[in-house]
């Protein structure tokens, strides 16, 4: 009920000022609505701007795609969406057919996104966590690193990834011209757009777009740490390592618990980095799922399928997100 | 009493914002007429990216822009799409009626299209504002809509495959001239290959050149990608010894750098230009080749090879490249949008704006001048003209060419990872892209 409390510095005579009051104000101010429809209407008056544009912009658009899902809306109709025949459960059904070949490339770009979102988000915040420790201790040029630091996530993603996509090319590329040029580490230049080794190419893109995000807020989780815990370890004789083990990580642990969803969540559905450096058709090795849903939809003009698969991704993020908070959020609670 | 009327604020509030949502999905407006006349001062116009750039194509056609609002009295609005989005931003507009009045389509999009019924079509009486069918090429025509329906675009821009060939590289090489068919590519391809230079450029990551060449060999091998019912036939015989053929120059020839597999953003034509490759099969290449720093006279142009010497669909050399014209059917400018494709396809016009991009006019009177005299435009309007075939008037016509292109662009990156290309393979791969159309 905090909508109802009285904005900071409204007087409040009647009442004892202190953090523990919580229940609603007492109604003794000026009388513009009576009580009974102040205290009844008022919240939901003031909920009514963020409920309408919740709905518009979040809910509108998912309730037009699930609907979608069941139609079938190929070229013919997307000009009058309401003309395009019900197909029911076709198009998911076609979806989860793995024995077909678009349930089978579904499939398969679901696993590739998969192995993807585990070793991009792991990698970008051991980067994050490793970097933002180091990071703690003053020490001359912190400002300039931690800045430095931040760029990536600073940059507008279409400049940070085209260039990317020019370090990589195989012919003049920056990537090959250290690799086998200058090391000679491979025998032939490989290539790193197409064929397999795009999935590492796209992995480390993305984990060095993201781990700026992990390190900022580490570094912020890390400020709130009391000092003196860290001082009464050393005196105890913890090492390094057994401060970090026994005193870091436990405490850092709420933040961790939402960092490692939204970077979950970024990373599976990341769009960008894939489509400006692929292009419209990614390579197999490198399909996730979101150019996937995008080539199944948009390339191929396809949009009943490519809703019925948006929202069976849909559905899995949910189960995911539901099962990680049901899961932490019960670690949580016994620990306390 | 008043806590219920805060309710039903709150309610009605809700419901219309419910209202909005539901008709902001409702698509387009579903009339059916053909445009209005709301706004008779203003026209929004999306050219495609002809020029070396977009900003290339502002310069050239912001002064006709001019001259048309000069004349009429209308502004129009341009906006140069790159290739890499118009499709999606046509798509859009014609989900939510909220577009252009007049835009550029590729002509093989004129089937894919026409099927969404967002564009105007071109009866004999819109036809006759615009002064009539017969001023446009046949062939330009043919390739703007299915064959049994009005035209869904005018063309504006003719353009063919041809062979670029360097020239000195020739010489060097003791080669007398162009190949006449691919057995002699490949054996010119073969010396001029080595010493860090190729015979051919190819664009190999690029799944709509891909597709295109896979038309084009298709035709030769007797092979289409549909049925006469619009069926795909993308794993025939036929269309699996025309991609074979055509990955083969970098899998099997190695006439081509294995580095091409991966090129998509016109790095064929730079190297080309740059004297890397000997040969470049490209569509009026022209002023890129010029702006990669090439002179006119060190390339030469002939006709896309052929299997054996011989004419009809075996002889086929180009398909029927093109840029049309469409009027977007939720125009509010109607009167407006018709006097502007007349402007646009006058013979002026034609002569000016064909000259500016190194194409050919699809509109007759207009090819006389002498601006498309040159060596290279007259072999392509020879192509054009003779032996090109237009790409399938179907609407699956767009899926053919993502996926059919993104089968012989994993087959190229098979090749140059070291992997063999066998006739299985190609045929294992288009068998896999003709599932994906599953209707």
């Amino acid at each position: 009920m905090t909508t109802l409390s009285p904005p900071p510095g409204t007087s409040r005579p009647d009442r004892e000022a202190g953090p523990s009051h919580s229940g609603p104000p007492l109604p003794r101010r000026r009388r513009i609505l009576p009580d009974r429809l102040r205290r009844a209407g008022l919240p939901y008056l003031l909920l009514l701007p963020a409920l309408v544009l919740e709905i518009l912009i979040h809910l509108g658009p998912m309730a037009v795609g699930v609907t979608m899902s069941f139609k079938e809306l190929t070229q013919q109709y997307i000009r009058d969406w309401s003309a395009a025949p019900w197909t029911g459960t076709d198009n998911f059904r076609i979806a989860v057919d793995v024995n077909a070949p678009v349930g089978e490339a579904l499939l398969h770009s679901f696993f590739v996104t998969c192995a993807f979102t585990v070793l991009a988000v792991s990698l970008a915040w051991l980067l994050g966590v490793t970097a933002a420790i180091l990071m703690q201790e003053s020490f001359r040029g912190r400002g300039v690193l931690r800045a430095l630091f931040l760029t990536p996530y600073a940059l507008p993603v279409y400049t940070a990834v085209i260039t990317w996509s020019f370090l990589l090319q195989r012919d003049g590329g920056m990537v090959n011209h250290v690799i086998h040029d200058q090391l000679g580490l491979t025998d032939s230049e490989p290539f790193w757009l197409i064929g397999d080794n795009s999935f590492a190419a796209l992995v480390v893109v993305a984990v060095w777009r993201t781990w700026p995000f992990a390190f900022l807020i580490l570094m912020a989780a890390l400020q709130n740490i009391p000092k003196e815990l860290y001082e009464a370890a050393h005196v105890d004789g913890a090492g390094m390592r057994q401060q970090i083990r026994r005193i870091t990580l436990p405490s850092l642990r709420p933040v961790n618990q939402v960092l490692v969803l939204v970077l979950f969540l970024w990373t599976f559905n990341d769009f960008n980095v894939p489509y400006i450096l692929f292009g419209k058709s990614a390579p197999e090795a490198a399909d996730l799922i979101s150019i996937h849903i995008y080539q199944a939809s948009f390339v191929t003009w396809d949009f009943g399928s490519g809703s019925a698969m948006s929202v069976l991704l849909l559905l899995f993020l949910l189960l995911v997100t539901g099962g990680y908070l049901l899961v932490t959020g019960a670690g949580r609670k016994r620990d306390v | 009493m008043r806590r219920s009327r805060a309710r039903n604020a709150a309610a009605v509030a809700l419901a219309a914002a419910l209202t909005a949502v539901t008709a902001g999905c409702g698509g387009g407006t579903t009339t059916d007429s053909e445009g209005s006349n709301d706004k008779p001062k203003e026209l929004t116009y999306w050219a495609s990216n002809q020029g070396t750039s977009v900003a290339h194509d502002k310069k050239v056609l912001a002064p006709e822009l001019k001259r048309f609002e000069k004349k009429t009295g209308i502004k129009v609005k341009l906006e140069v799409i790159p290739w890499s989005s118009l499709l999606d931003r046509i798509l859009a507009a014609t989900s939510s009626g909220q577009g252009p009045d007049v835009l550029n389509i590729g002509n093989t999009w004129s089937a894919s299209l026409q099927a969404t019924g967002a564009l105007l079509p071109w009866d004999d009486e819109h036809m006759a504002k615009v002064g009539g069918a017969e001023r446009f090429t046949p062939s330009a025509l043919a390739a703007a809509g299915a064959p049994d329906k009005d035209p869904a675009a005018l063309p504006i821009y003719s353009l063919a495959y041809g062979l670029y060939y360097n020239k000195k590289m020739f010489k060097d090489a003791g080669i007398d001239g162009p190949p006449e068919t691919w057995d002699e590519l490949v054996k010119d391809g073969k010396k001029l290959t080595g010493d860090g230079k190729h015979g051919i450029a190819l664009e190999g990551g690029d799944p709509v050149e891909n597709s295109h060449h896979a038309f084009i060999l298709g035709k030769q091998h007797g092979a289409d990608f549909f049925d006469a019912s619009g069926k795909p036939t993308f794993d025939s015989p036929g269309a699996v010894d025309a991609v074979k053929q055509y990955v083969d120059l970098l899998a099997a020839d190695k006439i081509a750098a294995p580095g091409n597999a991966e090129f998509a953003k016109r790095e064929s034509v730079r190297d080309f230009a740059k004297g890397k490759a000997g040969m470049l099969l490209w569509q009026a290449a022209g002023t890129a080749l010029q702006s990669n720093g090439m002179k006119s006279d060190e390339y030469g142009v002939a006709p896309i090879p052929v299997q054996n010497p011989g004419s009809g669909e075996k002889g086929t050399r180009s398909m029927v490249a093109g840029i049309n014209l469409a009027v977007f059917k939720n125009t509010d400018n109607i009167d407006g949008a018709m006097k502007f494709a007349k402007f646009m396809t006058s013979d002026e016009e034609q002569r000016t704006l064909n000259a500016a991009y190194g194409s050919i006019p699809p509109v007759k009177a207009a090819q006389s001048d002498k601006a498309f005299d040159t060596p290279d435009l007259k072999v392509l309007r020879e192509v054009l003209t003779t032996s090109s075939a237009p790409l399938p008037q179907v609407k699956d016509e767009s899926k053919f060419e993502t996926l059919v292109g993104n089968a012989t662009k994993d087959l190229f990156a098979d090749a140059a990872a070291g992997r063999k290309v066998t006739t299985e393979s190609v045929a294992k791969e288009l068998s896999a892209a003709q599932q994906q159309m599953r209707k």
